[in-house]
């Protein structure tokens, strides 16, 4: 490690305000919303106090926030925004649009629940909403991993090999509220890291006029779409080399996913975000006990890393895949799908229950873990039969 | 109406900015108000178009073709105004970090048609005239969703034959009379608001894009643009139309300079409103016999906002 850290205390939403100081991007549009507000109060706290000298637009909706990201990024300047929920919700068509222009613009999400009914709480139908509009997205544990992940984003989508824009998500409320101990680095090697914003081609080159958005044919709009496709699969690379560098500077070590206490897991349970915390803490316990449990805390959703998860899981019996996000579609969540239809390709061939938790800011705990590490290994070693598509910590009628 | 040093031979000889080439149609009000506009540009000046999804857009930029000379953005159908304001708050932000060079001087305008402007774009547009982004904002005002297959927007005139408002006999058309967004947005306390359109010097229209665009701060224009195939006319008319819609006093030239209401042009002899009706298809059901009460409606709506658009520019200071 080449620098002391800084050892502070600070919640989610602080921790990802410190790291936009620390980078001082050129541009920020936003709009509040809960849980994210605090974080366009900061940087203006931050302008007005001289310690950026960030330009931000106070626009009049989140529609309007990624507009304007767009066209500040398509300019030239390095671009970022926040919100959650609702507000990503608005932000969807801008969300394709932001991609398919290939801007590298850095979008902070605090994930919230998207209404109805309306609720303020956690969990990730917001992110999981937006996972096909060609954002790489990446979940933090806590308050270290998404000021860790936002130094990261901008080399990441800035990289001339990916030129797309990224998604840095923390559970709202329970990352971005809750006030937890954080290594913080010094502001130097930040901004080195992270550099300075260099576009090939842009708005406001004078002698170098470019026009952006174009009406494209059937004869070439697929083209596109592919090259776009072939970016997100860039990003796997660069992601890993980007955490590498990361590395170096802060001695913290990431990749596509933390695997926890998995060497001789024969179950495994499959989490993003804060509940891996809880799933981890389960873990410890159940392995006093003499059980061989252990978590995949996935980190990185887009590009989504099948084969890696599939690698990780050949030898489980069993695994638990939960998804905080509901999909309606009368199976089972988001992960569940990808991660089932992943197994399936690689010729991975193992029990795989899912499990849908957490939903509107639900509490999720260690007894959860336990009962569902005790329902796959009953599964396999009693064969006892459970539905493959559950809820955790739903009310039950009296 | 006529301004001195303006000689619009002369204009005509500068390089073009919207290159010929592109695909909109022969006769078409917009085209013409748009190569208008920026001849208001200073030659030395560079320049970032905005554009709102509309016929414009599909017709100008098809991949891999532009005929912008200048650099170009269109984003989607209601953000031009949110998509400019940061392309503008970008060239503030790099020119404070000296990523610009010196001397090198950008300015800002963008262009919608009524449904990308009074409608769908109406939230982003007031946000952005509301924050004061240094740009124009330039409706091109055809009355209807032209693009898409002539269906009504709030700038339609009432009785207008369109595609979601079709003349049966339960039906005389559009049943509401047009909303007044330059009242509107002069409303926001803009330093800069006009309405303009094609006249036969283009005088009107080149003072008051070169004023807008020369303005600090936020300017809209809204100008009258006909449409061929929404107004069904035969294209050469689209010149004499524009000057009905003025001396009919259905389309004034007005502006709000600093809040200041001024009318540019009193007609010397108003005319009928039906002098403007009957020159396209898409009023023809009000010259039907039975229907001269339509048109009697027409005319008392277009002398209402005449007398108050008098006021308005009248009133003492």
């Amino acid at each position: 490690m080449s620098q002391e850290p800084i050892r502070e205390r600070m919640s989610g939403n602080e921790a990802v305000a410190e790291a936009i100081r620390q980078v001082n991007p050129d541009v920020m549009p936003a709009f509040p919303i809960t849980p994210s507000t605090e974080i366009p109060q900061m940087v203006s706290s931050f302008i007005a106090g001289g310690k950026v000298d960030t330009e931000f637009i106070p626009v009049e909706s989140e529609h309007s926030a990624m507009s304007a990201a767009i066209g500040s990024e398509s300019a030239g300047a390095r671009t970022m925004t926040a919100t959650s929920s609702a507000g990503l919700a608005l932000m969807w068509e801008e969300l394709l649009l932001a991609a398919s222009n290939r801007l590298p613009i850095v979008l902070t999400l605090v994930n919230r629940t998207l209404s109805g009914p309306i609720n303020i709480n956690c969990d990730h139908s917001d992110g999981m909403g937006a996972r096909d509009t060609g954002w790489i997205q990446i979940y933090a544990e806590n308050n270290q991993e998404v000021y860790d992940n936002y130094i990261q984003a901008f080399p990441i989508a800035e990289d001339a090999r990916v030129h797309l824009p990224v998604m840095i998500c923390q559970d709202g409320f329970i990352t971005s509220h809750a006030v937890e101990n954080i290594n913080l680095l010094p502001d130097q090697p930040v901004k080195d890291f992270v550099g300075t914003y260099e576009p090939e081609e842009f708005l406001l080159n004078p002698g170098k006029p470019i026009a952006v958005g174009p009406y494209s044919i059937s004869a070439y709009a697929m083209e596109a779409k592919r090259a776009q496709a072939e970016a997100m699969e860039n990003a796997a690379e660069v992601i890993l080399e980007v955490a590498k560098r990361f590395e170096e500077m802060s001695g913290r070590s990431y990749g596509f996913f933390e695997s926890y206490r998995m060497e001789d897991a024969d179950y495994c349970m499959l989490i993003m975000g804060s509940a891996a915390g809880t799933a981890k803490q389960a873990v410890d316990e159940m392995r006093e006990e003499g059980k061989k449990v252990g978590v995949l805390k996935l980190r990185v959703f887009r590009p989504f890393p099948e084969k890696q998860i599939a690698e990780a899981l050949k030898n489980c019996k069993a695994v638990a895949i939960m998804d905080r996000c509901e999909s309606y579609n009368g199976n089972c969540g988001p992960l569940g799908s990808e991660v089932t239809a992943g197994l399936y390709r690689n010729k991975v061939n193992l029990e795989a229950v899912c499990y849908t938790y957490g939903l509107a800011g639900r509490d999720f705990t260690t007894t959860h873990v336990k009962e569902i590490f005790g329902a796959l290994q009953s599964l396999v070693e009693e064969g006892k039969k459970i539905p493959h598509n559950q809820y955790i910590g739903l009310r039950t009628k009296k | 109406m006529s301004n001195g040093n303006y000689k619009l031979k002369a204009m005509l000889q500068q390089p073009e900015r919207l290159t010929p080439g592109h695909r909109m149609c022969a006769g078409c009000g917009a085209t013409i108000a748009i190569r208008a506009v920026l001849r208001g540009l200073h030659k030395e000046d560079h320049a970032v178009i905005g554009n709102a999804t509309g016929c414009l857009e599909v017709s100008s930029y098809m991949y891999p073709y532009t005929s912008w000379e200048d650099s170009y953005i269109h984003n989607a159908f209601e953000n031009a105004g949110a998509t400019l304001s940061g392309v503008e708050t970008a060239y503030k932000a790099l020119k404070k970090k000296g990523k610009l060079k010196e001397g090198e001087n950008y300015k800002f305008i963008t262009f919608g048609g009524d449904g990308g402007t009074y409608d769908i774009g109406l939230q982003s547009l007031s946000g952005a005239m509301e924050r004061g982004h240094d740009m124009v904002y330039v409706c091109y005002d055809n009355g209807a969703y032209m693009n898409t297959g002539i269906q009504r927007s709030s700038a339609t005139p009432m009785y207008a034959d369109t595609t979601t408002t079709p003349v049966g006999v339960n039906s005389d058309g559009k049943v509401q009379y047009r909303k007044d967004l330059a009242a509107i947005i002069a409303e926001h306390y803009v330093p800069y608001v006009a309405q303009t359109t094609l006249t036969r010097d283009f005088t009107d229209i080149h003072r008051k894009s070169e004023k807008a665009i020369y303005t600090k701060g936020p300017a809209f224009l809204n100008v009258c643009t006909p449409c061929p195939r929404g107004w069904r006319y035969p294209m050469e008319d689209v010149m004499e139309i524009c000057r009905l819609a003025v001396e009919t006093c259905y389309w004034p030239l007005f502006e709000v300079d600093e809040g200041k209401w001024i009318l540019n042009y009193t007609p010397k002899q108003k005319l009928p409103i039906e002098d403007f009706l009957r020159t396209q298809g898409r009023f023809a059901h009000l010259f039907k016999p039975g229907n001269e009460h339509l048109i009697e409606l027409f005319q008392q709506e277009v002398d209402k906002r005449w007398e108050d658009l008098q006021y308005r520019c009248n009133r003492e200071e």
